[in-house]
């Protein structure tokens, strides 16, 4: 063990003292110029928008979850009486079907919640005069896929001929297809911030080698090789990108958090599912160190082929 | 004078070389040059002792001919072999070529810091080398604020702080004052001593009588004029002996 951590001790000292060595060998303009801003706002863009993705996502997993088996069963008839019989008829036939997992008939109380902000409550609202279908929330044990459906529609039918049986995912498929487009739309972003981060310092990189071409020329002659040249860059971006990326990850934490707390207050039950979870938060801070990687990679990429073309 | 000495280090074959589409501004060089000799490289302004140099310090590909260096084709030499060649040659440039941002102590231990050598086996090298060419009191001063003498000495002890097989030298006592320039001919020849081969470019013909055992190659308008032979074989004592008038003295 301890042989161990002298070798690596030893190894750490030589890469410091290699590091300290070739970092003198050109000017590190480090965290002075636009780069670290630059790449701030670049990170700070690409948290909000992966946030965003993934709140997206969740929205769409849990509303889908909750749907995935659900059907709705309405009675549409105008008497109340009738309503009622076929209602209780229904969900008896329901309840003797296979594959329920539960079944309820919604009671008029939610049912007037559901319609309140459309009728209003009072007595001048004179709300009873409207009538309102009656409701039976069903949960199948499976999905409610097109013969679940079916088989359901064909065991209420008799008993309740004004029973309209939909499956609760088709109701939402729009709203599906709405959150697809807009995780593609956050993906899309992200990749067109991550190109716009290479381009950014691709054109850094260049322009740091055209300042210092005649210091590069001189190590070149002296025996320098396109690595150690590379390093030097590498190692300045780096550090710039770093300090971007930490600057860039607060940013775009603290607005998402105040998204969050806005899309919060509307109440929402699909909005409070889109809560990030803990593994949505390590993704969101492994942003920066992709963000620094990129920036080095890119860095030393542009530098070596550059380098190429002196002698 | 031991095998080693005899070893062939350069060796040019009809080297041509021309910059873009002008005219060649070297033709057809050909000469051979021996580990641990002492060259001086002589001619008028503009006869093309600079690029003659470039090509010898593998800044410049030739445009055509052959370049042997240390045994190897130098240009069919892969890009990535070249830092190790180069590390094997010490570099005077005319223009000093000092890293602006450095200081002098940090010019000086710049070859060393390239080849990766620990930190604190450079302080006291650099340190004495500063003091060799009398420029202790100033190690940590940037080119900037040197004279061009001062620049010339710390762009020499950078191009021999490394103990190089072999030192070129572009016109390396231009800037400096008689007593200096003969005191760093007297290093180069202590170095040379030491069994580094030695090229100076200069137009200085006083110069050249100060290294008695040095041998002379000659550019004239692009072309190596070269009396003696002595270049294309290897120089004997006998020759020099005999024909003391071909050697410039």
């Amino acid at each position: 063990m301890n042989l161990l951590s002298t070798i690596t001790g030893d190894r750490r000292d030589e890469w410091r003292e290699r590091a300290s060595a070739e970092r003198r060998l050109l000017p590190q303009g480090q965290l002075s110029g636009p780069m670290p801003w630059v790449i701030a706002i670049m990170i700070g863009l690409t948290v909000v928008a992966s946030a965003c993705g993934l709140a997206l996502r969740n929205t769409a997993h849990v509303a889908s979850a909750d749907v995935a088996g659900g059907v709705t069963v309405q009675i549409v008839n105008g008497a109340p009486r009738e309503r009622d019989r076929q209602a209780q008829a229904a969900l008896a036939a329901v309840q003797a079907a296979p594959g329920i997992a539960s079944a309820r008939l919604v009671p008029q109380k939610e049912l007037d919640a559901l319609v309140e902000p459309w009728l209003g409550t009072t007595a001048s609202d004179d709300v009873n005069a409207l009538p309102v279908p009656a409701l039976i929330d069903v949960r199948l044990a499976g999905t409610a896929d097109k013969a679940a459906v079916a088989m359901l529609r064909q065991r209420i039918a008799p008993a309740a001929p004004d029973a309209r049986i939909d499956a609760q995912a088709s109701w939402l498929n729009p709203v599906f297809e709405a959150i697809g487009a807009l995780q593609w739309l956050a993906g899309g972003l992200i990749a067109l911030l991550a190109f716009a981060t290479v381009a950014t310092v691709l054109l850094a990189s260049r322009n740091a080698l055209s300042n210092h071409r005649g210091t590069i020329e001189i190590v070149h002659m002296l025996g320098g090789t396109d690595a150690q040249i590379a390093r030097i860059f590498q190692r300045s971006m780096a550090v710039d990108a770093a300090a971007g990326g930490i600057g860039g990850l607060l940013l775009g934490v603290v607005t998402t958090g105040l998204l969050a707390r806005q899309f919060a207050a509307l109440g929402s039950g699909m909005m409070t599912a889109g809560g990030l979870g803990w593994t949505d938060w390590l993704v969101i801070c492994c942003i920066p160190v992709g963000g620094v990687l990129l920036a080095v990679l890119t860095a030393r990429l542009s530098v070596l082929h550059a380098l190429k073309g002196m002698l | 004078m031991s095998q080693n000495e005899d070893a062939e280090i350069v060796h040019f074959d009809n080297v041509g070389l021309r910059y873009g589409t002008e005219k060649e501004v070297l033709t057809d060089v050909s000469f051979t040059l021996y580990s641990g000799r002492f060259y001086f490289l002589t001619g008028a302004s503009g006869a093309g002792k600079t690029s003659m140099l470039k090509l010898l310090y593998l800044a410049q590909r030739p445009s055509r001919g052959l370049i042997r260096m240390f045994g190897t084709d130098a240009i069919t030499l892969p890009r990535d072999r070249l830092p190790g060649f180069r590390r094997r040659l010490g570099v005077v440039f005319q223009d000093f070529r000092l890293v602006p941002h450095l200081s002098a102590f940090d010019n000086v231990a710049l070859p060393l810091r390239v080849a990766g050598v620990p930190e604190r086996d450079i302080i006291k090298p650099v340190t004495d080398m500063l003091e060799w060419v009398e420029l202790g009191d100033r190690s940590h001063a940037r080119p900037a604020t040197l004279s061009g003498g001062e620049q010339q000495r710390v762009a020499i002890a950078r191009a021999v702080i490394g103990r190089p097989d072999m030192l070129v030298a572009d016109e390396p006592t231009g800037n400096v004052d008689p007593d200096m320039a003969i005191k760093l001919l007297r290093l180069f020849e202590a170095l040379n001593r030491l069994g580094t081969t030695v090229v100076v470019a200069t137009h200085d013909v006083h110069l050249l009588r100060k290294v008695p055992d040095s041998l002379i190659m000659r550019l004239d308008k692009g072309r190596l004029s070269d009396p003696t032979g002595a270049l294309r074989y290897p120089p004997r004592r006998t020759v020099a002996a005999q024909r003391p008038e071909l050697l410039l003295r």
